[in-house]
């Protein structure tokens, strides 16, 4: 018998490009919950990949419970007994939670699907962990904790012994988050162990019992989590010193720069995403937009930019209808927007940095001269004055393209060129997702410059964090209305929580 | 030594000149499995590039003018498909707007007046005009309806056979195949270049065919209107996110292409031929123009150079055949190009799986 469940030693895992593991050792008690904790692509995802059978590392050795194991696939990890949580949840929506957990697995009786017996089964595996959840249900019909609950069900159906969470609290509500702390605590008592992926500190704080530090695709070390502090964490993570709180200064807002009055949207089906929604921004204050992902927050992005068509309301900035207006209308009026998801809607990939600081304004002077003729070299000129101005590394200067530039940089081109256009309103949806710590104070740093400056700033955000950070006023969503509206200081991050899921608190601001 | 294949794998121009090396290496191969000799197609090949006859050392300028005038349809119509590739647009119905070019050029060269220096313009600007709508009604339906491009220019290719055909069979003069003379008014041959190359068929269409790939490069490289349709081409939704109207990028990019493909349809019908044509089937310069296209990376210059590859591999047919080679290896070669073309992605796998390999010795894995 060893002391340890699973030990992965010198793994190391190269991708074209990049080492997303270098000789990396990882070492997990039994009946321990063991924290994995790493900044985007440090390697956190690709190790438990590994041990999980979706990746083979190129070298390195994996150990269960001392004996060594050649995992080539899932089926082999789930049949030594691992189990892994996707952050993406692999459920079939219009099957019940107990056809989706016997998925590939079917009971059978003679010829006959045994679905009876299955349910039973999952019903007290249920009840042995505190998984609350209905076994004929449809997954569609639940939420997405109890979802995740499904997730874990499955593992345990498949007598996972090691389940692997892979950021589980992503897409949780503060609530939902709490409980899966209990089901965590529960699985260890009931002596499964557990790894978690996660690069949020306070989860870790509050569960673990040990944590192992990725860096850049290193080993950093493990620590016992009751021994050090967040602030040491997020240093051995980081590699430096990390400020947590970001320094806003008071500012008084001003008039009503953005009013959302009465918005409807619909989607293609017709099925009405968005209805009834109002919304005052002022100018020199960031209003947070938090809710659970799915609950109208792009809907309102595509409403407000032009992306999406409007079914009803009235959007109107600085005194001026704008919901008839075009895309390129909306931006001439003032309105700036840093999408969510940057390589899709932010840049062009292909396009040099350059090319894309003008793609909003190359039509006009100075970069369209005579005839339709544009003018590359002053393109170039201030290009070269924002990468100076907002820190962006590339390899070529003005030049390079876009799509080669790290997603900080890329983040760093959107928000220079969409501050460049000095804009009235600014609608920033996720700035800072999948960005490192240096880029995160960067960018959070230079959105309350722009609140400074007196811009109405509009935040929506699935980190509740990052709003209750940098925003002087919550909105809460909630299936396609804005529930409540409450200054910051007046609010708690559990309040939130529970307006976000649903339950009404009359509106305070 | 590895910089220099980096580079050429990331350089569209160098991969495509490496295509088209293996293109003519796999036929070569080939014109030896069926017991021919090879050097007899490089004889022909030869022979179109520079007129130079090496069996008998005789020296006729007319096969370098036949392999350009053969070229200038191929480009043209290459750059129809380019145009609209580079908006991310997949235009098969080159063929149509040509088709529609040639027919409504010849209508205007048998019916048009007859005045010096008017008429051809006439024939040829009507042939762009309708080669244009009929592109340019495509882009329309994509971009407000979202209909397939590939499947409307389909479909717009068998209409515009079968329309010209009636009109073409209403004409004066008209018989099974083909109508009355054009009058000499209606013609831009140059007889200049038919004196000097020994009655070629090589025709002004060939500073036609220059200005439209000035024309090209101009648009989309250098204009506002073309920095927009890039873009388009590249991320439609960040296109659209950063306000450039897309739909009207893609709508005018379709007719723009159009133009180019009608072009090509008056300079065939008024330069090669003196009388109208009643098609009993397609031409193809249409649809060897997305080959020329893809040859030619979407590029003015790269479809110019691609679309005389082209033309000079029709020219050298019949040379080949009065060598005893089978004319049909030159479309075998082109085949293997586009189909080498299309293996690009596979050289880029190829270069990934070596700097892993290079990164995979760095950090010492065995």
């Amino acid at each position: 018998m060893s002391e340890y469940a699973i030990e992965m030693k010198n793994i190391t895992k190269t991708f074209p490009g990049v080492v997303a593991n270098d000789k990396v050792t990882l070492q997990v008690r039994k009946q321990e919950i063991h924290a994995l904790l790493g900044e985007n692509g440090a390697g956190k995802s690709t190790l438990m990949s590994i041990l999980f059978g979706s990746y083979i590392a190129d070298s390195g050795e994996i150990l269960l419970d001392g004996e060594p194991v050649e995992i080539k696939n899932p089926n082999v990890a789930t049949s030594l007994g691992i189990g892994m949580v996707h952050q993406h949840f692999k459920l079939v929506q219009n099957f019940t939670v107990t056809e989706n957990i016997v998925l590939g697995m079917e009971p059978v009786k003679g010829r006959v699907l045994d679905l009876k017996s299955a349910s039973k089964r999952v019903a007290e595996l249920s009840k042995q962990y505190g998984l609350q959840v209905d076994p004929d249900a449809l997954i569609e019909d639940i939420s997405v904790g109890q979802q995740q609950r499904v997730e874990i069900l499955k593992t345990l159906y498949r007598n996972a012994n090691i389940i692997i969470f892979d950021e589980p609290t992503a897409v949780l509500t503060p609530q939902e988050i709490d409980e899966l702390m209990e089901i965590l605590k529960a699985l260890r008592a009931e002596g499964k162990t557990i790894v978690l992926i996660t690069h949020k500190l306070r989860e870790i704080k509050e569960v673990s019992d040990r944590c192992t530090v990725l860096r850049r695709g290193t080993y950093i070390g493990t620590v016992n989590v009751s021994d050090v502090s967040e602030q040491e964490l997020a240093e051995m993570m980081v590699g430096r010193a990390v400020k947590f709180e970001i320094e806003k200064p008071e500012k008084l807002p001003g008039e009503v720069m953005l009013s959302l009055q009465h918005l409807e949207v619909k989607d293609e089906n017709g099925a009405v995403k968005i209805k009834d929604l109002n919304l005052d921004i002022h100018d020199g204050e960031i209003v947070g937009v938090a809710g659970v992902d799915g609950n109208g927050q792009s809907e309102l992005l595509g409403a407000i930019t032009g992306l999406l068509p409007l079914s009803g309301g009235s959007i109107i900035l600085d005194g001026e209808h704008i919901e008839q207006l075009s895309i390129r209308e909306r931006i001439e009026k003032g309105l700036g927007y840093i999408p969510e998801d940057r390589r899709k809607y932010g840049v062009v990939g292909e396009f040099s940095i350059a090319e894309n600081s003008a793609i909003k304004s190359y039509y006009k002077s100075p970069f369209r001269k005579k005839f339709g003729i544009l003018d590359f070299e002053a393109m170039k000129k201030e290009a070269e004055h924002l990468i100076d101005q907002f820190d962006i590394r590339s390899a070529e200067g003005p030049v390079t393209k876009a799509g080669s530039l790290s997603g900080g940089n890329q983040q760093k081109v959107i928000v220079a060129r969409e501050i460049s256009l000095s804009p009235k309103v600014l609608v920033v949806a996720q700035p800072t997702r999948g960005l490192d710590v240096g880029a995160i104070e960067y960018i959070r740093k230079r959105i309350i410059d722009e609140r400074m400056k007196g811009r109405a700033i509009l935040l929506v955000s699935l980190e509740l964090d990052e709003i209750m950070n940098l925003c002087d006023r919550i909105a809460t969503i909630s299936k396609g209305s804005i529930v409540a509206v409450n200054k910051q200081h007046e609010v708690t991050e559990r309040e939130i929580g529970m307006m976000m899921a649903g339950s009404h608190k009359e509106a305070q601001a | 030594m590895k910089l220099s294949r980096e580079r050429l794998i990331q350089s569209d121009g160098a991969v495509s000149v490496l295509v088209v090396f293996l293109g003519f290496l796999v036929g070569t191969i080939l014109i030896a499995l069926v017991g021919k000799n090879p050097l007899n197609m490089y004889k022909a090949i030869l022979q179109a590039l520079s007129g130079y006859n090496i069996d008998n050392g005789k020296m006729n300028i007319r096969y370098i003018a036949e392999t350009i005038n053969y070229s200038v349809p191929f480009i043209l119509c290459g750059l129809s498909m380019g145009f609209a590739n580079r908006v991310g647009l997949f235009n098969i119905g080159g063929e149509g707007q040509y088709i529609m070019g040639m027919t409504i050029a010849q209508m205007v060269a048998l019916l048009g007046p007859q005045v010096q220096g008017l008429h051809w313009v006439l024939a040829i600007l009507c042939a762009i005009i309708i080669g244009s709508l009929w592109g340019g009604l495509v882009g329309v339906l994509k971009a407000k309806y979202e209909v397939s491009e590939v499947v409307s220019t389909i479909m717009l290719n068998y209409i515009a056979l079968y329309l010209s055909r009636i009109i073409t069979l209403q004409m004066p003069g008209a018989t099974t195949y083909k109508t009355a003379n054009f009058p000499e008014t209606a013609l831009i041959t140059n007889d200049f270049f038919t004196k000097v190359t020994n009655y070629s068929l090589l025709n002004n269409g060939i500073f036609m065919m220059i200005i439209a790939v000035i024309v090209f490069w101009f648009i989309m490289e250098k204009t506002s209107l073309g920095f927009g349709m890039r873009a388009t081409g590249f991320n439609k939704e960040a296109a659209r996110a950063s306000g450039i109207p897309v739909v009207k990028s893609i709508a005018l990019s379709m007719a723009i292409a159009g133009a180019f493909a009608g072009l090509a349809g008056g300079i065939v019908a008024l330069g090669s031929f003196k009388y109208g044509r009643v098609l009993s089937g397609m031409d193809n310069y249409g649809f060897d123009g997305i080959a020329v296209a893809l040859v030619g990376n979407s590029t003015a210059l790269g479809t110019a150079l691609a679309g005389l590859l082209f033309g000079m591999l029709k020219n050298a047919q019949a040379l080949m055949q009065s060598k005893q080679i089978p004319k049909e290896i030159t479309f075998i070669i082109q085949g293997m190009i586009v189909i080498f073309i299309a293996l690009r992605s596979a050289l880029i796998l190829y270069q990934q799986y070596l700097d892993k390999k290079k990164l995979q010795k760095e950090v010492g894995v065995k």
